[in-house]
């Protein structure tokens, strides 16, 4: 047994940490160095710059401008970008559509749609959670007619983040409302934000900023071109992608990053005259969160080793998503405990409190959507509950 | 990165399985729970032949020098029934022996504890010392060319059965020194020890020690006079890697239980695995169980790090985790049989009770909350 990354893994690590560091644009640094929320155009310059290194895509196949790396430097990459603070890609192109139209897509949808997702010159959004289709996804509503050479799409689609910069989104709908199964009758349809009928009306988070909208379809004419695979088979297509990448989704970047920023905290702040990280209680209380957080890197790693040698993902992956997005949440109740007062801030002008810890409370808030988004941690614990437990259904 | 078993390893892990299955099932453990030992000198016998009680031990002492690895997976697979003969305490006193002692001493008493002839036991704790090996009221001074050892242990593990006993005392300075903790070799009958056999929770017995004067050769030192503080340190973190092999093993098995219980047990019609409210507690049982393993094998690959701070910080975690883990696990294998789990006659509770037993041995998670905080990687932070 053997828990180290190989010597090659860790050189390529300081290559990555090498390379953030000088590539990383000083208004960008700037904003990573205060935890800042990046503006989308600021993450989108981002992503051309790792996209002109040829890293905008860590997971996709060599053929489609993938950097052909294996699972441990795609985790490699993935936490030492999270851990740098640099602005987190947005996963709709890269990590969702783009895979599933490298999997299931035509030729020519691969030719017109992949170039601009890696480059990052054409922004993408999701388009699977509806108003009363949340949690019970298969019952969205979101209609599509068959109208001969194109779609007529009709609904509501919600949580569609960064619809509002968005030139495509790629959605779930109806496309037969009489199939036996409500999950077989929906289909894989991409299309274009400015195609007339399209509203997007953003929604401002608890966090303060602007994330997820709410995105209307009024008679949009879809051309027949934009489906994805085969009519009706969406949802198996949207389920094939959730396996995908499973050994990144922990966050082990985010909540070192932010354990670190934690113990920073503690030792600059005085309390009583003495730094509160010197204080026993206060320790304690860290060094829990860290301990969870070091049981939890132990079972990623585990579940990488798995995959470094071509395993289907093993029990220990399925808690990765559960488990770590409840420790992210961990470490910003933590730093918002470390602040004391000074966590009653809202987007004040730099100097009421440092300006590290200006943006922790907006952070803080938005975190809340980590055991949510992608399958809330309820309907995680549901299928592991039915595929690994094997408890009967209610 | 490699967690995968050697064929080797898998192999040991088989043998340790099937053996659990056929020859120790869970009922063993039950019935010895009355006997006065615990424990069965034959089956210990077995597990020497069977080579088991050596694989992190030195050749020359009739081991086969593997590492710890290869004990913890075996510590692992004999905690899912609550297998009770003394492995832990081997380890412990063993590995003192097998780092620190001289070829005579692990000719002597490491050999044919291996072999399975006859058991050791770690006498360490007292009533002030809190998991803390340099805290040692016990007395050596100087007698003749020997010593004389005189003070109080306290639940020493199989300290009632052993054949052996490594003892620490102070020989200089005071407490709470670094050096000046001395560790030795003492029979079961030596005069002037008083071993009082005690009960514990678990179903396990453990002794009270008193030393009244008892007189020990100077070839009864474990390494170096005085010197024993980092042995003793590095001993007690192998027993804590140990107790977290086998809660795992033991989680494992509640997780089985109760999982298998929701599937059978019906109410309002239908099994009760079907509420999702009970459903819900059960993943969380599989989260823990899972948390668990893998600081399990943390520990098993970081408990004979040559770096101690590294070592400590691994065991520590596992320390802590098991705490959390085991201790949700269990509890909430009792809440998910009802009432029935609250029996002696469900095995449940059997787990139960070990699981507060191991998570009290060899430094608690307070202990090691606090042991981690003070360790210099916990400084490192963004300056």
């Amino acid at each position: 047994m053997d828990m180290n990354f190989s010597p090659e893994d860790e050189a390529f690590r300081k290559e990555v940490r090498e390379f953030i560091a000088s590539a990383l644009p000083p208004h960008l640094k700037k904003k990573a160095e205060a935890d800042a929320e990046f503006e989308h155009d600021e993450v989108m310059e981002w992503h051309r710059i790792l996209a002109k290194k040829g890293w905008a895509a860590p997971h996709w196949p060599k053929q489609h401008g993938g950097p052909g790396w294996d699972a441990a430097r795609r985790f490699i990459f993935s936490a030492e970008l999270e851990l740098s603070g640099a602005p987190r890609l947005s996963p709709f192109g890269l990590a969702m559509v783009g895979p599933l139209i490298i999997q299931f897509g035509n030729a020519e949808q691969q030719k017109r749609f992949l170039p601009d997702i890696l480059a990052g010159t054409k922004v993408w959004c999701q388009g699977y959670s509806e108003p009363n289709s949340g949690s019970d996804l298969a019952s969205l509503q979101l209609r599509a007619e068959d109208k001969g050479d194109h779609f007529l799409l009709n609904g509501q689609k919600t949580w569609t983040t960064y619809a509002q910069y968005a030139d495509y989104i790629f959605c779930l709908a109806r496309t037969n409302s009489e199939a036996k199964k409500k999950q077989e009758g929906i289909s894989f349809i991409l299309c274009d934000m400015k195609s007339p009928g399209v509203t997007a009306k953003p929604f401002l988070t608890t966090g303060g900023t602007p994330a997820f909208c709410e995105t209307w379809f009024e008679n949009v004419k879809v051309p027949k071109e934009n489906l994805v695979g085969e009519m009706n088979q969406g949802w198996t297509y949207a389920k094939a992608l959730l396996g995908h990448e499973r050994t990144l989704v922990a966050g082990i970047g985010i909540s070192t990053r932010a354990l670190l920023r934690a113990k920073r905290i503690a030792a600059e702040t005085l309390a009583g005259g003495r730094p509160l990280l010197e204080d026993p209680v206060i320790q304690n209380e860290i060094a829990r969160i860290e301990i969870r957080l070091e049981a939890l890197k132990m079972a990623n790693y585990r579940a990488l080793a798995g995959a470094q040698l071509g395993h289907a993902p093993g029990p220990e992956s399925s808690i990765l998503k559960l488990r770590g997005t409840e420790i992210q949440q961990a470490c910003f109740d933590l730093l918002m405990k470390l602040m004391g007062e000074n966590s009653l801030t809202w987007f004040n002008e730099p100097g009421v409190v440092p300006e590290r810890e200006e943006w922790i409370p907006s952070a803080f808030n938005y975190m809340r959507a980590a055991t949510i988004y992608a399958g809330s941690n309820e309907i995680q614990k549901n299928i592991i509950s039915k595929m690994i437990l094997g408890l009967p259904s209610a | 990165m490699d967690f995968e078993l050697s064929e080797d390893q898998k192999m040991l892990v088989d043998t340790v399985q099937s053996f659990v299955r056929k020859e120790s099932p869970l009922e063993r453990m039950r019935k010895l729970r009355d006997d006065e030992v615990g424990w069965d000198r034959a089956v210990w016998k077995q597990m020497g032949e069977l080579g088991w009680l050596g694989v992190m031990f030195p050749e020359d002492a009739g081991g086969s020098a593997m590492s710890f690895v290869e004990m913890g997976l075996i510590i692992e697979q004999l905690g899912t029934t609550l297998v009770p003969e003394p492995v832990t305490p081997l380890v412990v006193a063993g590995s003192a022996l097998a780092s620190a002692g001289s070829p005579a001493q692990r000719e002597q008493f490491l050999a044919p504890a291996i072999a399975g002839a006859t058991s050791l036991a770690m006498a360490c704790e007292e009533i002030q010392s809190r998991f803390d090996v340099r805290c040692v009221h016990t007395k050596g001074e100087k007698s003749g060319g020997g010593y004389k050892l005189s003070g109080q242990k306290r639940w020493v593990q199989n300290g009632h059965a052993a054949d052996t006993l490594l003892i620490s005392a102070r020989t200089s300075g005071k407490d709470g020194d670094n050096s000046g903790v001395s560790l030795f070799i003492v029979d079961k009958d030596a005069p002037g020890l008083t071993r009082t056999s005690v009960k514990q929770m678990d179903g396990k017995h453990g002794a009270m020690l008193k030393l009244d004067g008892v007189e020990v050769g100077a070839d009864r030192v474990v390494g170096k006079l005085d010197g024993a503080a980092a042995i003793l340190d590095a001993a007690l973190d192998l027993g804590a890697a140990a107790a977290c092999c086998e809660g795992s093993g033991m989680m494992q098995a509640v997780l089985m239980m109760t999982r298998n219980y929701l599937t059978e047990r019906k109410q309002f019609g239908r099994a009760i695995g079907s509420f999702q409210a009970l459903q819900h507690r059960c993943v969380d049982m599989f989260v823990e169980t899972e948390l668990a393993k893998s600081t399990a094998i943390l520990a098993m690959i970081k408990a004979q790090e040559t770096d101690v701070s590294e070592r400590q910080r691994a065991v520590s975690v596992a320390k802590v985790q098991l705490a959390e883990s085991g201790g949700f696990v269990t509890r909430q294998g009792i809440q998910l049989h009802g009432g029935i789990g609250v029996t002696d006659e469900h095995d449940v509770g059997l787990y139960f009770k070990r699981m507060q037993v191991l998570c009290a041995l060899f430094g608690d998670d307070l202990f090691h909350s606090r042991r981690y905080a003070g360790l210099p990687s916990f400084r490192k932070h963004v300056s």
